[in-house]
């Protein structure tokens, strides 16, 4: 078992250690901060430029001002509250929905050197990891996080004492509750490959190893492709970014559950789903990319490394999330809860026994190919159940609407 | 030292929000002061080690079944202020303060007087072999303990929730009888009035 503790708390806890973690909690809050508004800029410069338009040009080189000069906008305006609303919930549910997007960022190892020290570096004769927290349930606290963050959505809409925002909020927390699930079921594949829970445990596994000596051992190879693919659709649909974005549909919904807010409160969800943009794009990094851990190519500089590889493998992802908004368009309400129930949740729970039974299968020595066949058997007759099951409740449904109806 | 001071802290935000969930006449607000109070046992379990079990205390009752409430109480429409002058069941109110004392006295019995009570020690003290040893985190051991020793029961709770999901679907299926199912050509084509979102008499 890897130990997952940071050697900064190994010793006595003096003032420079809890200087040392004030500072890296200080520094997760700016490098969010300022990530979320190069992210918006950078949504915004990629899509016109997909669209064939320019974009935000005016505010600094490249228009790279344009998400300040907005967020001060977004502050001189108006705050209103509406007759109708809850006004203690009403004001209480933008900051529920920031504070698990801050949160969730703490466990996300952003750099550190994983060749030879384990993803330690040296601060000022401290070893420590580049890591806000490294909780013994590491992964969970992100599930825990993201299920608390339907709050923020759900108590919106609901507070906001109008249509609009009440059926968007309906709408986004069935799919954050349906695609939870899913997600959760790809993570537990990940967890079984690597014994534990942390987030930097995962990275060390994948750091070490791999295949032919230039393919890395990163789980999205080691579980075999199904769990990222599951884990990239869910995460999408949990972020409600396009193409899941049903929530805030403009043609049904306004602006769906924040079409009442304005000025900070709106401001503070549009943080937040940036927030969670980038947050979500660092978990799939860590989890099936490797995260942080990739060659030290000059000793002396080691930690410099750790961020870099980092930043390239996030901004892959960053850059698929806006490439998905402006290229699929958006899922219709049954065909996103049909994707999600009836796809994703059985196909993940069947590759993630399939990984058991290998598992299993190594430890007491099974011949894998046999393994590998009494697995596609029994998958595809529960696939095959499933299937029938689904349509013959389908046909029933529809002969019963016709009988009914003459 | 430090422990009591957490201790402190999160006994006030489960008091608290033990206290709103009964006395708050809305039903949102009730389910707000709920979350609060779970998320108060939460900070407990931690404070004892048991991080698995606080994640799954936020993940389980905070993020799913007080998230399910919430969605019936705003499907249905019935987030309305409730009169707690009016008692659906005679004699409710008595009988829930006697039962309530009840299960304070006999909380306080287990605590106070019993020999195996409260020992205050963080490790439990099992014996000999059922000591469950230091090295290992708290999630493997209870993923140990949960499928060797009590893996009969935990099968038997599953297939105890999946009896309980299906018999769910089964009860609200739709009934193939003519008289069960709406009018097939209503009389008008009038929406149904809207639920009053938020109660009238607020404003």
């Amino acid at each position: 078992m890897i130990l997952a503790l940071d050697p900064l708390f190994l010793d006595d806890i003096g003032l420079s250690i809890v200087l040392i973690a004030l500072l890296k909690v200080g520094l997760a809050f700016v490098i969010v901060l300022v990530s979320v508004m190069f992210m918006v800029w950078f949504e915004r410069k990629v899509v016109s430029d997909m669209q064939h338009r320019i974009g935000p040009n005016i505010a600094g080189p490249w228009g790279l001002f344009q998400t300040l000069a907005d967020g001060l906008k977004l502050l001189m305006k108006e705050d209103l509250v509406p007759d109708r609303s809850h006004r203690f919930v009403f004001k209480l549910a933008p900051f529920l929905a920031i504070v698990p997007a801050f949160l969730t960022f703490s466990i996300i190892p952003i750099g550190g050197n994983f060749e030879s020290k384990d993803g330690a570096i040296d601060l000022w004769g401290h070893d420590t990891f580049l890591q806000v927290a490294d909780p013994p349930v590491g992964i969970l606290l992100f599930l825990a996080m993201s299920s608390i963050a339907v709050y923020g959505v759900m108590l919106a809409g609901w507070s906001s004492g109008s249509k609009y925002p009440l059926l968007g909020s309906v709408r986004a927390s069935a799919q954050m509750v349906s695609y939870e699930a899913a997600l959760a079921l790809s993570i537990a594949a990940i967890v079984l490959q690597t014994g534990s829970l942390s987030t930097h445990d995962m990275v060390v596994d994948q750091a070490t190893g791999g295949f032919g000596g230039f393919i890395p051992n990163w789980n999205l190879i080691t579980t075999g492709f199904i769990p990222f693919v599951i884990f990239l659709i869910a995460g999408t649909a949990e972020l409600n970014r396009p193409p899941f974005d049903l929530v805030e549909a403009e043609q049904e919904l306004v602006g769906g559950f924040h079409t009442e807010y304005s000025s900070f409160r709106f401001a503070l969800f549009f943080l937040a789903e940036y927030l969670n943009t980038i947050t979500m794009s660092a978990i799939i990094v860590t989890v099936f990319l490797g995260g942080p851990s990739g060659p030290v190519l000059i000793e002396q500089i080691d930690w410099v490394w750790g961020i870099v590889w980092f930043l390239t493998k996030l901004f892959v992802f960053l850059f698929s999330f806006v490439w998905f908004r402006a290229t699929l368009p958006r899922f219709r309400y049954d065909q996103l809860m049909d994707l999600g129930w009836k796809i994703l949740i059985p196909l993940s729970l069947g590759w993630f026994l399939f990984l058991g039974a290998l598992d299993i299968g190594n430890d007491r020595g099974w011949d894998s190919g046999i393994v590998v066949a009494v697995t596609v058997v029994v998958g595809t007759a529960a696939g095959g159940l499933l299937m029938a099951a689904v349509r013959t409740a389908r046909s029933e449904r529809l002969s019963q609407e016709v009988d009914s109806h003459g | 030292m430090s422990e009591v001071i957490v201790f402190l802290f999160a006994a006030a935000i489960i008091l608290i929000g033990a206290i709103g969930v009964v006395a708050s006449r809305n039903p949102v607000h009730s389910a707000l002061f709920l979350v609060q109070t779970l998320l108060g046992v939460a900070v407990l379990f931690i404070l004892q080690d048991a991080h698995f079990l606080a994640a799954v205390q936020i993940m389980v009752y905070a993020g799913a079944i007080v998230i399910l409430f919430l969605f019936v109480i705003m499907l249905l429409g019935i987030d309305k202020t409730e009169d707690l002058e009016v008692e659906p069941i005679a004699g409710q109110k008595p009988l829930a303060a006697v039962l309530g004392a009840a299960l304070l006295g006999v909380g306080l019995t287990v605590v106070l007087v019993a020999a195996d009570g409260v020992t205050g020690a963080r490790q439990p003290t099992g014996v000999g072999e059922r000591a469950l040893d230091n090295g290992a985190s708290d999630v493997e051991r209870l993923g140990r303990v949960l499928f060797s020793e009590y893996a009969i029961a935990f099968e038997i709770t599953a297939a105890l929730l999946t009896i309980a999901v299906i018999g769910a679907v089964v009860l609200t299926r739709r009934v193939a009888s003519d008289d069960l199912l709406p009018d097939p050509e209503p009389a008008s084509f009038e929406l149904p009035p809207l639920a009053p979102m938020i109660d009238e008499e607020e404003h």
